[in-house]
């Protein structure tokens, strides 16, 4: 009894032991050794200066741009973000569609939706793949063969991931002939391909490998002897789960909703390959205003994508904190 | 032999369904790829959905005509290229990053949120911040210059947190012990850092590799006069879709997993020299 109490755990789950001061110690090369960390991250710094931060400040400058046929010149205009606001229906008295956002406003409403749909869904299909890998395979080996097996697809083309689509969703698919086969309908349905269904499902399929990994690692870090500690004072799986392996894999689901969240916000190209450009994101809007030229509201659209980001971002890290996890 | 006690059956249930949960998973992640493989064999007269009219190398040999998919081996090319020389910078740049990171140094704070924005920032709006900007200043994208300055960001991430793991384990009393009998820090690096580090780099590297690959959103604007394989892809999208795009999608796929294997051969053969 007094060995536990002689290790200092405040908690079951609480604060884990700080490590000894020697280890933490062995980490940090001390100041005059090494190479020089300036010269170590001039290259890259400099490269991400000018490929990155400037082109993500020069939208928010164009898009104050003035937009004239031949492109955009450099006097401040705020008819991009006007056109943004209030085109169609927003302060018409009388019309019907008082009140209505704009066009613009509602295709980000909703990229937004199709985007939670999605990383609800993958949380759904992903979180007991990486729970079946975590607890429920012993052998290290089999963890790390059944892991990669899972972590493929993540290097291969997802655009290509996309056109495999077509085979199965189309009208004489295979999905569709698995359906007709079993008798569970009498003619091939249609609402499969060019639809939300389709596309909904081809976006869980690419990216839900993305959470699986994130997940996996925080449920892989869970100290086992809690679990059974809290088998030998009865409690029940479903209590295990709530009480500790729910709380202790938030960290990782976070991570992962982060990773899903911000590649489906830009997703373009599947809803153009699986949807027919019937739909449009706001990534689809982006380039085809950029096609067109008008750059300035290619701009605000890309701006207004960007604040909807970092919103989302904040209010996932406002609900877990991951940077403790880091 | 323990006894099947009513535990050990549930326990042993969990698994089982555990387990064909897993499969369904499987299936569910390369079904349609697999369909695209077998469909890539269709015959001359079949189409992009089952059933199979026969099996022949037509659409294959379709690949191989100049006129059917645009410049399809310039554009592959154009791909490995942009992907070896995007996993030489990714692997220097990551490695680099992250042995600076070992020191505490004025805004690394700030430094390591502007790499991991690279990950976080859409392809969509670099592709569109960088070609507006290129054009505004009157420079001409292309495949080697704007797509791989984008590239590198969108990798660089991925490759600096494996570094920075592959650090975080890192038992700096051997470069000590190295200091400690008069080595200069190049020897120190040579000798002692960089074998210890090698695997690391190879995934690095993997990474580096097949994120430009098949990179396609961030490509979208800037790859200039030519296109790179994904951007061939899509083009051949618009037009009447038929099995010749499968077996590119396959010619495709089998490259980047071949690409997988070799990558994790050499990471594994490191792995146990360096151990």
């Amino acid at each position: 009894m007094t060995e536990v109490t002689g290790t200092h755990h405040p908690g079951l789950i609480g604060s884990q032991p700080t490590p000894d001061e020697s280890v933490v110690r062995a980490k940090v090369v001390r100041p005059q050794e090494g190479f020089s960390p300036g010269w170590l991250i001039a290259p890259a710094t400099l490269w991400l200066i000018v490929f990155l931060v400037v082109p993500l400040v020069s939208i928010i400058v164009f898009s104050f741009w003035k937009s004239t046929p031949h492109g955009m010149i450099p006097e401040l205009s705020f008819k991009s973000y006007f056109e943004y606001f209030f085109t169609e229906g927003f302060f018409e008295p009388g019309s019907d569609r008082f009140l209505l956002p704009s066009i613009f406003i509602r295709t980000l409403g909703s990229t937004i939706y199709f985007t939670l749909v999605v990383m609800l869904l993958c949380l759904i299909v992903g979180y007991p793949i990486a729970y079946f890998l975590a607890m429920q395979v012993q052998a290290f080996k089999w963890q790390l063969a059944l892991f990669l097996l899972c972590m493929v697809p993540f290097w291969t083309s997802y655009l290509i991931r996309a056109v495999a689509w077509l085979p199965m969703l189309g009208r004489r698919g295979l999905i569709n002939q698995a359906l007709v086969g079993m008798g569970i309908v009498d003619k091939p349905v249609s609402f499969l391909f060019y639809s939300e269904f389709g596309y909904t499902m081809a976006l869980v399929q690419i990216y839900v490998v993305l959470c699986i990994g994130p997940i996996f690692f925080s449920l892989a870090k869970i100290d086992k002897a809690i679990i059974e500690a809290a088998i030998d004072m009865g409690a029940t799986p479903f209590q295990i789960f709530r009480e500790i392996i729910g709380p202790l894999s938030l960290p990782g689901v976070a991570i992962g909703m982060i990773f899903i969240f911000v590649m489906i916000m830009g997703e373009f190209a599947t809803a153009v390959v699986v949807y027919g450009g019937k739909t449009s994101t706001t990534g689809t809007v982006i380039l085809n205003y950029y096609g067109i030229a008008n750059y300035p509201f290619a701009a605000v659209n890309a701006l207004m994508l960007m604040v909807a980001m970092v919103i989302g971002i904040i209010v996932i890290l406002r609900i877990v904190d991951i940077r403790k996890e880091l | 032999m323990a006894r099947w006690t009513p535990e050990r059956w549930r326990k042993l249930r969990v698994k089982t369904g555990f387990s064909i949960y897993y499969v369904l998973f499987l299936l569910f992640i390369y079904g349609p790829m697999i369909a695209m493989f077998i469909l890539s064999f269709q015959g001359r007269r079949g189409g992009t959905s089952f059933p199979m009219r026969g099996w022949s190398l037509y659409w294959w040999n379709k690949l191989l005509e100049p006129s059917t998919v645009g410049d399809l081996q310039g554009a592959m090319g154009r791909s490995i290229v942009l992907a070896l020389i995007v996993m030489v910078i990714t692997a220097l740049f990551s490695t680099m990053l992250a042995m600076a990171f070992r020191h505490k140094f004025r805004f690394s704070n700030a430094l390591f949120y502007t790499i991991l924005a690279g990950l976080m920032v859409p392809g969509v709006l670099l592709s569109l911040g960088l070609a507006t900007l290129m054009r505004q200043l009157g420079l001409s994208p292309s495949w080697y210059t704007s797509a791989l300055a984008v590239h590198v960001v969108w990798a660089l991430p991925f490759g600096f947190l494996v570094m920075m793991a592959v650090f975080n384990r890192f038992d700096a009393s051997l470069e000590e012990a190295a200091r400690d009998m008069g080595a200069d820090e190049w020897t120190v690096f040579k000798e002692v850092t960089l074998p210890l580090i090698t695997p690391g780099i190879v995934a690095a590297g993997l990474f580096g590799f097949t994120l430009s690959y098949d990179e396609f959103a961030r490509t979208t604007l800037l790859s200039g006069e030519f296109n790179t394989l994904p951007l061939d892809i899509n083009a051949s999208m618009t037009q009447r879709i038929r099995p010749t795009l499968f077996a590119l999608g396959t010619i495709s796929t089998l490259f980047s997993l071949f690409m997988i294997g070799l990558f994790l051969a050499i990471y594994t053969i490191l792995y146990r020299r360096s151990h």
